[in-house]
């Protein structure tokens, strides 16, 4: 079970670093950012899904007062078909450019296909609809099982389907076919005494933050470029923006302001080269604002699938095999998260034979992009739900037949990796034991659901320096983006190694030519990875704290110990001096203390979560009503547990957005019908219910306090759960997303 | 945003003056939640927008138990909901207000503006229309009042003739053993537009078993709000009962004419028809008998 | 160029004089002349809160009020909110229940609290969702937007 250290200040909960200046509007995000002299920019976009572009007048547009410059492709520098290591993944350097500004081709309705820098954003709106862009319109490919059709319209003429090391001949949409295999899944199914298999469709969502893109950049004459934005990771801005521009990092300094939800979304750049285009060709600093709109349908959100499952098990419920079919929109580019679904897709078992094959498909709408725990939703949907009803076809209890099958230590995932020390099991037995799921069930048209998910988590390089201040305090200096409280659960690591309160330090998010190299803020990597970079430092700081301890009192170093916020000299001399003390006599023992720390660590650990959902379904009128929820998760350790909690209850609820009503719906031309948050349905708050968080706690034997990344796998039981809750309730098994009231009237066979 | 002229007009005949001489392009501000959003969206045309809210005939709020409401053409859903005598005469209109947008929309929205709107899926209307609400019209030839129902004449499109502008909106007093009730549709719980929304207002006989007299009006089924005229009408007369009750909104079913659109399909909304009449009727029925 | 106009409101206690043009909207008068970034830009069209103030009294989108529209009125804006030398108990409540992640919702949903504590000093939970309804959050799931409503009343 959990180990069970005590803690002064890991696992308590202080008032939030920037919480302040938060709650009084203080706080300054990507938008909020004001310079003498600004002007303001906005994108044309393309108003069809797939059309050649044949010519781009922009003439009218510039003729405007008050325009100021305008920019398109061919402003940016040609890019090579090369692949570029960016942020989360590789990413295909002419697709990067292409996704910028549109050059041959608009792949999707809001692809941008221009810009202009104005004195007002009225007059560059108005500038936009005087540039006159010609186009050929082409078919849309809308769907992924149409795209995968070998007459569909081509996307690109050059993609040809690689599989498993192989090229094929001709073009296609399919990029990529990626397969993993484990044991014999033939012989697993024939010594299955239950074989179940669905097939599974779910729509394109999106991650839905509230705050839209923005991009303030400033071209200095000698090629400085400053960036002031909202961002997952300011040294991936820099690096995508010098590919791009093809301009050199060490002339580019990206400034992270406050972020308003990123969730995955915030990682791919979309208008910060823009708005460096127009700082150049203007010479002024230029602001470039995405719309509500611009940001449904230009930005990346998740794919739409679709996803064959198929699972056999023993009359005792042991799963003697299974297989995946996972087909994913790319968007126009390539590049899906299929990769990591069929990492994560029958993660939580134990199974000794596997297969799943995954297919990265390009369609026209735009490209995808992360969106926490990217493709294990879609994934987990369809394995969650074949696996309750080979539960409720075998009798047994659907949270029993996970534990008979529970991946533990050991155990080998079927694209490769064995288990560390995990807690799924935990989670599980947490939930079985739970009053939510022993509380009784039975009302008409109620149901009760749950389902398992996994997320495998990242480790990546952060960096943290602590500068020691005379009074006994810290300053923290990071790289990562603070979307959710990290500044706090990144400071209390380090607090807790120097023994000083959380509020004794001061965490600052810095810009790129402030602070080491630091990843993005996604894969749940900042409270373990940069937490681990904050861990380090502090130690560095003890390690160079007790030299000046044995400089002070003569002795050496090995005779200094740190304990209880103390530091005291041990074999002889009897000398005491207290953290704070110590502090204020570092510049008669050798002048200031900053520590460091840098860190890439390879042990993130996995995260396990299991929720339990009830519902009740209108019959009349198909909508479900979530009633009660309880999200059971192993945290490793809980650092700051209200923030912990909240990114549990958010995932949550983000999936049950994507459960019941959100998707992009798109008519036969390729164009979002609802690119508005009126009818993007996300959950308000009369939507739900309390979200109860459990925490487990298992720790990671990957960080010294045994952090796991907690910020993703919520996400991924929710719509199994749903699903399976609207089963119990109605008899019904739904396999397309979203389960809205349209397609359970259908279902019920009410229309 | 494209670029036009605000005039905030102190008179209703200093407006109708504006409108008149503007024209088309020239449009009526109240609250604005619409407007605002369509200039923005470049839905809508605009030169000059005209602010009503200083005009003292668009604010009247005032309710009587004898003569009714008079409900000028500017008030604010949060004005409405705030008066219990109101809320006690015209439950289905309230159930309305309330549900128009969230809290904020509702400190600027009103039913005025709701209705010159004329969007087919306007949550006030349907109970407009069961509660034999009048329009008070005024324009360059004085004043004129329009049935609630015969207003709308098509998506976004009004009775209003050049220069002419809502003033207010008349309703009656309630008959005793009458209510009202207006429900929605939509796939969230609040801020949403109508899949399909219906009204209904019912008087039934002082044992409160027969139907003395009904209205049912639709919402999201066709070009614009519906009154369904026969479903109401075969309810007279009739003793309350499911299959009377069955029989009303299948009628209504009938006269549905819905489009399939991002918010919901042909089908479905035609299949809510039923189920919301019923549910319109049955809530003013029951309100009716839990007045006591 | 485009008309503009010469506004005096009050903002925050405080009388403010301003040029704009017509088509200019509260919020962006806000933020781009005055400098209040406190209220934020979500939607643009009246569905995410992001905006709220209170004007008058009452509850808007600034998004959807004309900045024109303001004359002679009282905005407060979330930069009112605090005393000089202490937070609102809705801010404290909501930094005591870690009622925020990425806080770009914060300034609308304090501002929405506000104004229903103003008229509601003890609404239920169903009350808080519902008026709360017009105020999206991404981040939170509410579950401690809420709680952070109810021991905020309670404080006050």
């Amino acid at each position: 079970m959990t180990e069970n250290k005590e803690y002064k200040v890991v696992g308590t909960r202080p008032i939030r670093h920037d919480g302040v200046d938060k709650v009084t509007g203080r706080a300054l995000y990507g938008a909020d950012f004001q310079i003498a002299g600004l002007l303001h920019g906005r994108v044309l976009r393309s108003p069809h899904a797939h059309a050649r572009i044949l010519s781009i007048d922009t003439s009218r547009a510039e003729a405007l007062p008050g325009v100021k410059g305008v920019v398109t492709a061919a402003d940016l520098p040609t890019a090579e078909d090369r692949i570029a290591d960016l942020g989360e993944g590789a990413v295909n350097l002419k697709y990067l450019c292409d996704n910028i500004f549109a050059s041959d081709k608009a792949l999707y309705k809001g692809h941008a296909v221009a810009a202009v820098a104005a004195t007002n954003p009225h007059i560059a709106e108005e500038a936009c609809t005087l540039i006159d862009v010609e186009y050929e319109v082409l078919p849309p490919v809308l769907e992924v099982r149409q795209a995968m059709e070998p007459d569909a319209p081509l996307l690109h003429e050059n993609i040809k389907t690689t599989s498993m090391g192989e090229t094929a001949e001709e073009p296609s949409n399919v990029a990529s076919h990626i397969q993993h295999k484990l044991g014999d899944p033939e012989k697993g199914f024939a010594e299955a005494d239950i074989v179940i298999e669905r097939d599974f469709v779910t729509g394109t969502v999106h991650q839905g933050y509230i705050e839209p893109h923005n991009a303030t950049a400033h071209f200095n004459q000698d090629g400085q470029l400053t960036i002031w934005c909202s961002t997952q990771g300011a040294f991936t801005v820099r690096e995508q923006v010098a590919e791009i521009l093809q301009h050199p990092i060490s002339k580019i300094k990206v400034v992270p302001m406050e972020i308003g939800g990123g969730f995955g979304g915030k990682i791919s750049v979309y208008i910060k080269p823009v708005a460096a285009l127009l700082a150049k060709k203007t010479g002024k600093p230029v602001k470039v604002l995405m719309s509500r709109t611009d940001v449904f349908e230009g930005t990346g959100p998740t794919p739409a699938s679709y996803i064959r499952v198929k699972m056999g098990a023993t009359k005792a419920g042991k799963i003697t095999a299974a297989e995946a079919y996972l087909a994913f929109e790319a968007g126009a580019y390539p590049g899906s998260p299929v990769g990591p679904g069929a990492m994560c897709i029958f993660a939580p078992y134990n199974i000794e034979n596997v297969i799943i094959d995954g297919y990265d498909v390009v369609v026209n709408k735009p490209k995808t992009a992360p969106y926490r725990a990217p493709g294990a939703p879609n994934a987990a949907f369809g394995s969650e739900t074949v696996l309750d009803e080979i539960a409720e076809e075998l009798g047994i209890d659907p949270l029993e037949i996970r534990l008979i099958n529970a991946a533990k230590e050991g155990d080998r995932r079927a694209d490769g990796p064995i288990h560390p020390r995990i807690g799924f099991i935990e989670t599980v037995e947490a939930a079985k034991s739970h009053p939510h799921y022993t509380a009784p069930n039975g009302k008409k048209h109620h149901g009760r659901g749950i389902a398992s998910g996994y997320w495998f988590n990242i480790g990546l390089e952060s960096s943290v320096t602590i500068n020691v201040n005379a009074d006994g305090t810290i300053n923290l200096i990071e790289g990562s983006t603070d979307i959710g409280g990290t500044r706090s659960s990144i400071a209390m690591q380090a607090a807790e190694v120097l023994d000083i309160p959380a509020e004794s330090v001061n965490p600052s998010v810095v810009d790129t030519n402030s602070v080491g190299y630091t990843a993005v803020t996604g894969g749940s990597r900042t409270t373990y990875a940069t937490g681990y970079a904050a861990y380090e430092a502090a130690q560095d700081v003890k390690r160079k704290m007790i030299e000046r301890a044995a400089k002070l009192w003569e002795v050496d170093e090995s005779n200094v110990q740190f304990a209880d916020g103390v530091f005291s000299s041990i074999n002889g001399k009897e000398e005491q001096i207290s953290f704070r003390d110590l502090c204020g006599r570092l510049g008669e023992t050798g002048g200031p203390v900053v520590g460091s720390g840098t860190v890439n660590p390879g042990g993130a650990g996995g995260a396990y979560a299991t929720h339990i959902v009830d519902v009740v379904v209108d019959e009349e009128t198909g909508k479900v009503e979530v009633l009660r929820y309880t999200a059971v998760q192993d945290a490793g350790k809980a650092i700051h547990p209200s923030y912990v909690e909240g990114q549990i209850q958010g995932g949550a609820v983000q999936g049950i957005g994507w459960a019941l009503n959100e998707e992009y719906i798109y008519n036969d031309e390729g164009e979002m019908t609802n690119a508005s948050f009126l009818d993007y349905r996300m959950p308000t708050c009369l939507d739900l219910p309390m979200i109860d968080a459990v925490i487990v706690e298992v720790p990671n034997p990957g960080h010294p306090y045994g952090v796991r990344g907690v910020g993703e796998v919520p996400i991924v039981p929710p719509m199994a759960a749903i699903a399976n809750a609207i089963y119990d309730a109605i008899g019904i098994r739904m396999t397309e997303l979203p389960m809205s009231p349209n397609r359970l009237l259908k279902a019920m066979g009410k229309i | 945003m494209q670029d036009f002229g605000y005039i905030a007009a102190k008179t209703v005949s200093e407006a109708v003056a504006l409108l008149d001489e503007k024209g088309q392009t020239a449009r009526i501000l109240a609250g604005g939640t619409d407007l605002i959003v369509q200039v923005r969206e470049a839905r809508r045309d605009v030169d000059w927008m005209i602010d009503i809210k200083s005009i003292p005939e668009v604010n009247v709020l005032d309710y009587n138990a004898d003569t009714g409401l008079t409900l000028g053409a500017a008030v604010e859903c949060f004005k409405i909901y705030a008066v219990d005598e109101i809320c006690d005469a015209y439950p289905g209109l309230i159930d309305a207000t309330k549900i128009i947008g969230g809290t904020a929309i509702q400190g600027r929205a009103g039913v005025g503006g709701n209705l010159c709107n004329a969007s087919p899926a306007a949550d006030c209307i349907p109970p407009l229309i069961v509660l034999n609400a009048s329009c008070v019209i005024a324009g360059p030839n004085g004043e004129r009042e329009l049935p609630a129902e015969q207003f709308c004449t098509g998506p976004g499109q009004t009775a209003l003739e050049n220069g002419e502008m809502l003033v207010s909106l008349k309703i009656p007093a309630p008959a005793s053993n009458s209510s009202s009730f207006y429900l929605r549709f939509i796939p969230r719980n609040e801020m949403d537009i109508a899949v399909v929304g219906a009204g209904a207002s019912v008087t039934l006989d002082d044992a409160k078993q027969t139907i003395v007299s009904a209205r049912i009006a639709l919402g999201a089924v066709a070009p614009t709000p519906l009154f369904a005229e026969e479903a109401s009408a075969l309810l007279t007369g009739r003793e309350v009962s499911d299959a009377t009750i069955d029989e009303a909104a299948q009628a209504a079913q009938a006269i549905a004419r819905p489009i399939s659109d991002m918010r919901g399909t042909a089908e479905q909304r035609t299949h809510l028809v039923g189920v919301l009449t019923r549910r319109a009727l049955n809530g003013a029925i029951q309100r009716i008998r839990d007045a006591a | 160029m485009a008309r503009k106009s010469h506004v005096q409101t009050t903002i925050n206690g405080e009388t403010v004089e301003f040029l704009c043009e017509s088509r200019q909207s509260l919020l962006e008068v806000l933020r781009d002349e005055l400098h209040l970034t406190g209220a934020k830009e979500g939607c643009n069209n009246g569905n995410c809160g992001a905006c709220s103030v209170i004007l008058d009294g009452r509850l808007v989108n600034s998004c959807l009020v004309l900045g024109v529209e303001t004359e002679g009125k009282s905005v407060e804006t979330i930069e009112g909110v605090a005393e000089p030398d202490k937070l609102h108990p809705i801010q404290d409540a909501f930094l005591e229940n870690a009622a925020l992640q990425c806080g770009i919702c914060t300034p609308g949903f304090i501002m929405s609290t506000k104004a229903l504590l103003d008229q509601n000093p003890n609404p239920t939970e169903h009350e808080i969702r519902y008026w709360l309804a017009g105020n999206l959050c991404r981040c939170t799931g509410y579950d401690k937007i809420v709680r952070a409503v109810q021991d905020a009343a309670e404080s006050m």
